[in-house]
């Protein structure tokens, strides 16, 4: 028992640390502490990250089984708190000025992180299902955050509505699974289904990856995330874009080579499907949008149909490769959306693309800022976004997926157009009315490190290389 | 000097970075500066360049000055040059000094403008130099970057449709090569371009979808790589981005599109097409034969009805560039050597007819042919210019326009005398639009008012132009300076070709002779 506790003790400080801000803000001074926590939530977030990202013994499971720290679910977990982190400093100011900042915020936040950490650990169906609703629960509540405002309210009903949709149909695959495996837990359901796999464990492996189609926002299932992203508080929006992105993308590759490794022939053609049309998809629907934060939707879900190829490789490769892109993803959306913060016409908050005319004749820095992380994110070398496509590519074609990686491509080329036209925007475009000079430098600071990271990243991605490798190898064996 | 190669790709860099970071301000003196570093950057590149010439020995057909360094997922830092590139480098950084001066007059957004061609020359050099077949992308990739900033902040009226066509035109044709070398690397495990080049792929012939497929993997992988040089080059049909990009760009883009991002398409099919996918090349060798044919005459006639001055180079350099792919797919001494020389003659010309142009545009802001004439009335000296390089075009006896063009066609004779018979026409046909041309906007007398008050050249233009004469002559009379480099490498090349071909043509004929 000491020893359990010991493993799964990151989660359970930070679950403490939510419930005692929780309760200490409450009893006292409410909201006047709301800046505070934030601050020191994100503080609480990074020294986490850095306790988990120094930790590297070998794979140990607590609980009966239940739940499992390894090199994967531990360099799943940097990301997210990482990003979390970010992305909370990030919207102090946004939220504060529109009198968003209440303390439930942070706490909400720090609970989805658990929830995700608890997610990325998950040996079991019944942990997985408990961390996915633990963060879903959360994020439906910070998505309606603005009261006040329709939109936010309707991004959060309807994030609502269709995640618990989605929460069903995974709860129905994993209740079939169970039923015909016999038992909840990865390890034995991966020997279930080792010769042969059932009628019925195909149908709870379908509605499975459904479910996780839905929570990564993958088309088919993507239907929520253009509404929920504009509808949502900008921080809410790019909070939405990272942490829980890199979540849901763990969970899959770990549910999927956890218990269905011994099966990957069953599940890559669906995977490699949802990852094609959700390059698609994404590609094509971004080409009209107006607004930046509904274009970002559309960005992410291709971006998520990328990742997905590489889990479509079905390898030890592919798994690394997606761990790589969903760094280099998350690193390129902070960046963005700390760009996208910024933007504000006396003292509003501004999401036309329209407005960002000329941009760049007023802020060169930051234009240039974001013209690196339109390219990056467009995939164009040498900046570092195209060194997550070239991993994916190389291991779908490594997996015999070159028509995958032919699609994958093509599909690029049609998402550079809009990516494209935000730098036309900003750098050929007429005169327009001027957006607000911007007033935090702490949203420029994140913009430009983003870029920095994704120009110098070419020397050696920071090293995140083997880190990836070794942690897709405790995933893969 | 054991780096001399990173030296010269990345003084231009160094030149961008420090006008980044420490030039400020936007006023005359800013501009003065950063027009003056930047040519100091790409002087001090040609000079240390001028030291890779000197190293170079012709006679080792290998690569030389290489210079290695790991990477990531076991790629490699890894620059060299051999006969095939060097002259590429060369031209390159003998250019852009050229091109930098020519945009003296620019005043919107100097220091950007400046970074821009710096960085751009920095990425160009790498494309040439890179042992690497993903830092080869890296390069020849991210030169769309700057190239789409300079045509669309820079450029001319429509410059938004042009950028925007020129980058996602040939991006499109960029990955799909890109998906050939991942599969290269899956196949080889390595992606160091010395050793792919000895590399074997598979070229067995199978089936996809119904369609048989002559040659196998190869045949795909040629068609991929096809597509990202094919559109580069540009040829017909894929270059309809060309006349569009050239026509919005401001003069010093168009030169260096002419001049040298033109010739990475061409520099890829000899460093990749050929030694790579030898099989693939012998299959679909006869249509890039008959396509360049065919780019010659068309776009020479397209050349023909031309209003626009800018166009009419843009077609003829489509047309010029016909003459460079039908020499290198004629795969023999002559073809390969007059395809290399043509691209670095066409270098000079085609940047110095841009030059042309910008001059009068400087001047009168149009490119409308029927704006001017007459000018060699108050021009002499422009027009004389003029006159050289459109004869230089035309392919004249005594310019290298005229030797790149010969030996192409003396190649492709060898090879198919119906195509040499069909691309010789073009040289006639460039005769006339090019002639045509000289006679509509320098020849007659001085009616239009407008021009009544127009300028010679001035002292900054002679000199841009002078280096430019010196070596169009110089190639022009004594060729050997360019053969004797370029001669050993390319021998090797086409024995090496020869022999991979070898096979798989005996096999064809065994295969004939028992149909009949």
């Amino acid at each position: 028992m000491g020893s359990d506790i010991s493993i799964a003790l990151p989660e359970i400080v930070l679950a403490l640390y939510a419930i005692g801000a929780l309760l200490a803000a409450v009893y006292t001074v409410k909201d006047a502490a709301a800046g505070l926590l934030v601050w020191m939530t994100a503080a609480v977030f990074v020294v986490l990250a850095f306790w988990i990202g120094m930790d590297d013994s070998a794979a140990q499971t607590a609980f009966n089984g239940m739940f499992v720290a390894d090199g994967f679910a531990r360099m799943a977990k940097v990301m997210i708190l990482l990003s979390a982190a970010a992305v909370l400093v990030m919207s102090k100011v946004y939220m504060e000025q529109r009198n968003l900042l209440k303390f439930e915020y942070p706490v909400l936040v720090s609970l989805a992180v658990v929830g995700m950490m608890v997610m990325v650990s998950a040996n079991d169906l019944m942990t997985l299902y408990m961390g996915l609703e633990l963060q879903s629960l959360s994020l439906y509540v910070v998505a309606s955050l603005r009261r006040d405002s329709v939109k936010s309210t309707e991004a959060g009903l309807k994030y609502f509505v269709l995640g618990a949709l989605s929460s069903g149909l995974l709860l129905y695959g994993a209740s079939l699974t169970y039923g015909f495996a016999g038992t909840t837990q990865f390890e034995g359901i991966i020997v279930a289904v080792q010769d042969d796999v059932s009628l019925g464990l195909l149908f709870g492996l379908v509605f499975l990856i459904a479910g996780f189609a839905f929570k990564v926002s993958a088309a088919p299932f993507h239907m929520w995330t253009p509404d929920v992203y504009e509808g949502s508080p900008t921080p809410i929006t790019a909070f939405f874009a990272t942490a829980p992105k890199v979540a849901a993308m763990a969970l899959f590759a770990r549910v999927m080579f956890d218990a269905f490794g011994g099966v990957t022939g069953d599940w890559q053609q669906i995977v490699a499907f949802l990852s094609v049309v959700s390059m698609f998809l994404g590609a094509i629907a971004g080409i009209g949008q107006r607004d930046i934060k509904r274009l970002m939707a559309y960005s992410s879900i291709s971006h998520m149909g990328f990742a997905l190829m590489g889990l479509a490789a079905g390898t030890a490769f592919g798994v690394q490769a997606m761990l790589i892109y969903m760094a280099i993803y998350v690193t390129m959306n902070i960046g963005t959306f700390a760009f996208i913060l910024g933007m504000e016409r006396d003292g509003r908050p501004v999401t036309d693309i329209q407005s960002l005319r000329m941009y760049a004749s007023r802020y060169p820095t930051r234009a240039l800022a974001m013209l690196v992380l339109m390219f990056s994110l467009a995939g164009v070398p040498p900046l570092v976004g195209f060194f997550g496509k070239f991993y994916v590519l190389r291991a779908a074609v490594d997996a015999g997926l070159g028509w995958l990686a032919v699609a994958g491509v093509i599909a690029s080329v049609i998402s550079a157009f809009y990516y494209l036209r935000i730098v036309y925007f900003m750098y050929f475009g007429e005169e327009t009315e001027a957006l607000d000079a911007p007033s935090q430098p702490l949203l420029g600071g994140f913009l430009i490190a983003s870029a920095a990271i994704m120009v110098f990243g070419v020397v050696n991605l920071f090293g995140i290389e083997p880190w990836a490798a070794a942690a897709a190898g405790t995933l893969v064996n | 000097m054991g780096n001399l190669l990173s030296l010269t790709t990345f003084i231009p860099l160094i030149g961008a970075a420090i006008l980044a970071l420490f030039l400020r301000g936007d006023d005359a003196a800013a501009q003065r500066n950063a027009k003056w570093v930047a040519l100091a950057a790409t002087v001090a590149s040609f000079l240390v360049s001028l030291f890779i010439l000197a190293e170079f020995d012709p006679n080792d057909t290998g690569f030389q000055m290489v210079e290695q360094a790991d990477w990531l997922l076991g790629m490699q830092y890894k620059m060299g040059v051999d006969g095939i590139s060097v002259l590429f480098v060369m031209l390159t950084t003998f250019l852009m000094p050229l091109v930098i001066a020519a945009c003296w007059n620019v005043e919107t957004r100097v220091k950007e403008y400046m970074i821009a061609f710096l960085v751009l020359e920095t990425l160009m050099l790498g494309v040439f130099m890179a042992l690497d077949l993903i830092l080869f992308y890296l390069f020849f990739e991210a030169g769309l970057i700057p190239m789409f900033l300079i045509i669309g902040i820079w450029g001319g009226k429509d410059r938004i449709y042009a950028s925007f066509k020129f980058f996602l035109y040939t991006f499109l044709g960029s990955v799909l090569m890109l998906v050939a070398m991942v599969s290269m690397f899956s196949i080889a495990g390595t992606t160091d371009i010395p050793t792919l080049m000895t590399t074997e792929f598979p070229s067995d012939s199978f089936s996809l979808l119904g369609i048989n497929i002559v040659g196998g993997v190869q045949t795909l992988m040629w068609l991929a790589f096809f597509a990202s040089f094919a559109v580069k080059m540009p040829m017909w049909p894929v270059h309809t981005w060309l006349p569009d990009a050239h026509v919005q760009a401001p003069t010093a883009g168009s030169v260096v599109l002419a001049a040298i991002l033109l010739k990475m398409g061409g520099y890829g099919f000899l460093r990749f097409s050929l030694p790579m996918f030898p099989v693939g090349s012998e299959v679909m060798g006869p249509l890039v034969l008959w396509l360049s044919a065919i780019a010659i005459v068309y776009t020479s006639l397209v050349a023909l009805v031309q209003q626009d001055m800018k166009k009419l180079i843009a077609y003829s350099s489509v047309a010029h560039m016909g003459y460079v792919t039908m020499g290198i797919f004629a795969v023999n001494q002559q073809g390969i050597d007059g395809a290399i020389f043509q691209m670095i003659s066409h270098g000079f010309i085609s940047g110095a007819l841009f030059l042309c142009v910008g001059v009068i545009y400087d001047r009168m802001h149009t490119r409308d042919i029927d704006a001017y004439g007459g000018l060699v009335n108050r021009m002499p000296a422009y027009a004389l210019i003029f006159m050289f390089f459109t004869m230089a075009n035309v392919g004249l006896p005594g310019t290298s326009g005229f030797v790149g063009e010969f030996l192409t066609l003396m190649g492709v004779f060898q090879v198919n005398t119906w195509v040499a018979l069909v691309a010789t026409s073009g040289v006639i046909l460039s005769a006339s639009y090019g002639l045509w041309l000289y006679r509509r906007v320098v020849m007659g007398d001085l009616i239009k008012e407008s021009l009544k008050s127009i300028t010679d050249m001035n002292m900054r233009e002679r000199w841009i132009f002078a280096p430019l004469v010196v070596m169009t002559l110089l190639l022009g009379v004594y060729p050997v300076l360019v053969t004797d480099i370029i001669g050993p490498s390319v021998t090797a090349l086409v024995d090496q070709y020869e022999s991979a071909t070898a096979a798989f043509n005996a096999a064809n004929d065994v295969a004939a002779s028992e149909v009949n």
